[in-house]
């Protein structure tokens, strides 16, 4: 008989009790932050307030983000350094259609040109903001415009063979240069101010209460679901060529696997749900500018991953989580040393938890089990021993008798 | 001589590396269902012979035909793999954190598409064929551990389970003893006895006696060339495969 495990419905086979933990986890956010903010009366002790709404809602974009970079860096091997670029894509994306959205409420009140072009005297709309004005099609391009650009980089990267260190610095180039190209005027995206003063989206106000608690839980759920998204295909058998590819790439290769259409596959994937999360970012904190290219932004990402722990997709939000968190109170009491405290906690964390957070916490359970079935079987050893020193006194005795 | 009803065809093959020739107008032909052993000293051109053949290098100049009609020389190592060569490297080479069945599983022939296994799901007759490949490579007992916790010797058998797994028409199996004990050695080489006749196999080994047990048609390398050819003995009696071997 085979001991491979049983099919079962693909998607309530890919979720594992940590899975179902995580998920209900995400959904009692989505309830109590809410609720706490709008329902309990300022005051209350167990109010929430709309600045916590916000940044709460922020650092869930955040851990959808690490959860992108986990998914190709922990499952394939692949270290980008540049993945901030497709969170801003997302992000401008978003931000186009909240610019499109202010209308004649702007400060030049042009009813189609956003305040910038009207500063700099242009006459109308360039091509590539046709389409804007509509949400679905912002939505569209949130995925697509992400995605095709992860396509034609990794197609070139990956066919090539662009590996390892190689790939990571490529990455790096790409945001980089993409960075500088936003910072100009005359790409038509804001320049160095971005785009900001967002007034409303589906008509419903940015400052407003309710809007905030409304984003923060689709941040929950696009988050929820991207780990959903994560997890069939890494418990697929998908799943297992792309830690095959990890572990050894040309073992795969000479298997008969097309390595390079495993890795493009999961970099596009990876690279939409990145600009998701930049699409959920931006209405939150009210700007996208070409600051979010930076390579620095990139390099934080592995950061929050390495420290929750590679390769565990909860423990890349847990990571993103923790580090934000840390960040906020390290901020606002020391704010100059944060950036010292963030490297300090890398170099620790790489020296005496390699594994990340999520790694060695499972490392310590497993001893533990270890551990645990070691102590039942000496007890039983002893038990066994003592029964058979019993039954030999028995007999002694009977014989003696 | 045409490569037509040949296995593996390989005519005047050269390669050379920044000057070096490490293959010089090497021919090879295997029959189909034939077992090859291949010995040489170091640097002889045996591991670049094999990473012609699977297309991780391009030879300069040459024929290299499978099946009698296919040129390797114009595919990629997945287009090769498919068409039905497989390949034990030197060093084994295995998924150390998949468990000892999934590195089986995900050898097995089947579809290779990202989509494809994608919605994979495992099949009464992929699990059986798991079963049959890991009693005959003896770690039945072992398939739930991971891969990494097999001693050396266990991991090249699991290595040569996986090309099993592949079903190709072609093995090339580069030094399967290394580092074996000798009582491994033996079962190792009964092993690939059990293999050949079903599938043509190529051996690459520089354990005389390990070639002695195998029993089979044996070619000499030697600075990217042929030196000799024969039974263990015709070649091992041959006064060139003596000097080359001991003299210098």
């Amino acid at each position: 008989m085979s001991s491979l495990p049983k099919s079962r419905p693909m998607l309530l086979a890919s979720l594992d009790r940590r899975s179902w933990t995580f998920l209900a986890t995400l959904l009692a956010a989505g309830i109590i932050v809410p609720v706490a903010n709008l329902a309990v009366e300022p005051g209350h002790a167990a109010h929430l307030p709309s600045y916590a709404v916000a940044l709460m809602g922020k650092y869930l974009t955040y851990a959808l983000l690490a959860l992108s970079v986990d998914l190709i860096w922990g499952y394939c091997g692949i270290l980008s350094l540049g993945h901030g670029a497709f969170f801003a894509l997302g992000g401008y994306a978003m931000g186009m259609h909240l610019m499109r959205e202010i209308g004649p409420r702007g400060v030049y009140a042009d009813p189609v040109l956003p305040d910038f072009m009207v500063f700099l005297n242009w006459k109308e709309l360039p091509w590539f903001w046709w389409g804007f004005d509509m949400f679905w099609f912002a939505c569209l391009m949130v995925l697509l415009v992400p995605g095709l650009l992860a396509f034609v980089f990794g197609w070139f990267a990956f066919r090539s063979r662009v590996t390892g260190v190689y790939l990571s610095i490529i990455t790096q180039a790409m945001t980089y240069a993409l960075m500088l190209a936003f910072f100009r005027n005359d790409m038509g995206f804001g320049g160095n101010n971005g785009l900001t003063d967002f007034k409303d989206v589906l008509g419903f106000d940015l400052q407003s209460d309710t809007t905030r608690a409304g984003l923060f839980v689709f941040s929950a759920l696009a988050l929820a679901a991207g780990y959903v998204v994560c997890r069939v295909i890494t418990t697929s058998r998908a799943g297992k060529v792309l830690i095959a590819v990890r572990d050894a790439e040309s073992r795969t290769r000479f298997l008969g696997y097309r390595v390079e259409h495993y890795k493009l596959f999961v970099f596009v994937v990876s690279a939409m749900m990145a600009g998701l999360a930049g699409a959920l970012y931006v209405p939150q904190v009210g700007i996208i500018n070409p600051g979010e290219f930076s390579p620095a932004n990139s390099i934080e990402i592995v950061i929050w991953v390495a420290v929750g722990g590679r390769g565990t997709l909860i423990g890349a939000a847990v990571g993103a989580l923790t580090i934000n968190g840390l960040k906020t109170v390290f901020t606002s009491v020391a704010p100059n040393e944060w950036l010292f405290a963030l490297g300090g906690i890398f170099i620790l964390v790489t020296l005496f938890m390699p594994r990340g957070i999520l790694g060695e916490w499972d490392v310590l359970k497993a001893r533990h089990a270890a551990e645990k079935r070691e102590r039942i079987a000496t007890g039983l050893r002893r038990m066994r021993a003592a029964a058979a020193e019993g039954a030999h006194l028995t007999s002694a005795v009977e014989a003696a008798e | 001589m045409t490569a037509s009803g040949t296995a593996l065809y390989l005519d005047g093959v050269s390669v050379t590396f920044d000057g070096f020739k490490a293959i010089n107008e090497l021919s090879l032909v295997l029959r189909p269902g034939e077992m090859r052993a291949i010995i040489g000293p170091n640097g002889a051109g045996k591991t670049t012979m094999m990473d012609i053949i699977t297309g991780k290098t391009r030879p300069d100049r040459g024929q290299v035909i499978f099946d009698g009609e296919v040129d390797l020389t114009r595919l990629d190592e997945t287009d090769i793999a498919r068409l039905g060569i497989g390949r034990k490297f030197q060093k084994p080479t295995v998924f150390e954190t998949h468990s000892v069945e999934d590195n089986i599983l995900l050898a097995l022939a089947g579809k290779r598409g990202v989509f494809a296994t994608l919605g994979a799901r495992l099949s009464g007759d992929e699990a059986r064929r798991v079963d049959r490949i890991l009693r005959l490579i003896r770690l039945d007992g072992r398939r739930k551990e991971i891969a990494g916790a097999l001693s050396h010797g266990q991991k090249q058998w699991l290595e040569i389970g996986m090309l099993l797994a592949q079903n190709p028409k072609v093995l090339l199996v580069d030094e399967p003893a290394a580092g074996m004990t000798d009582a491994e050695t033996m079962e190792t080489a009964d092993l690939l006895k059990e293999i050949a006749g079903e599938h043509t196999v190529v051996v690459v080994e520089h354990d005389m006696e390990f070639v002695r047990a195998l029993g089979v048609k044996v070619t000499v390398l030697h600075e990217g060339s042929v030196l000799a050819e024969g039974s263990i003995d015709h070649v091992s009696a041959d006064q060139r495969v003596i000097d080359v071997y001991l003299g210098r």
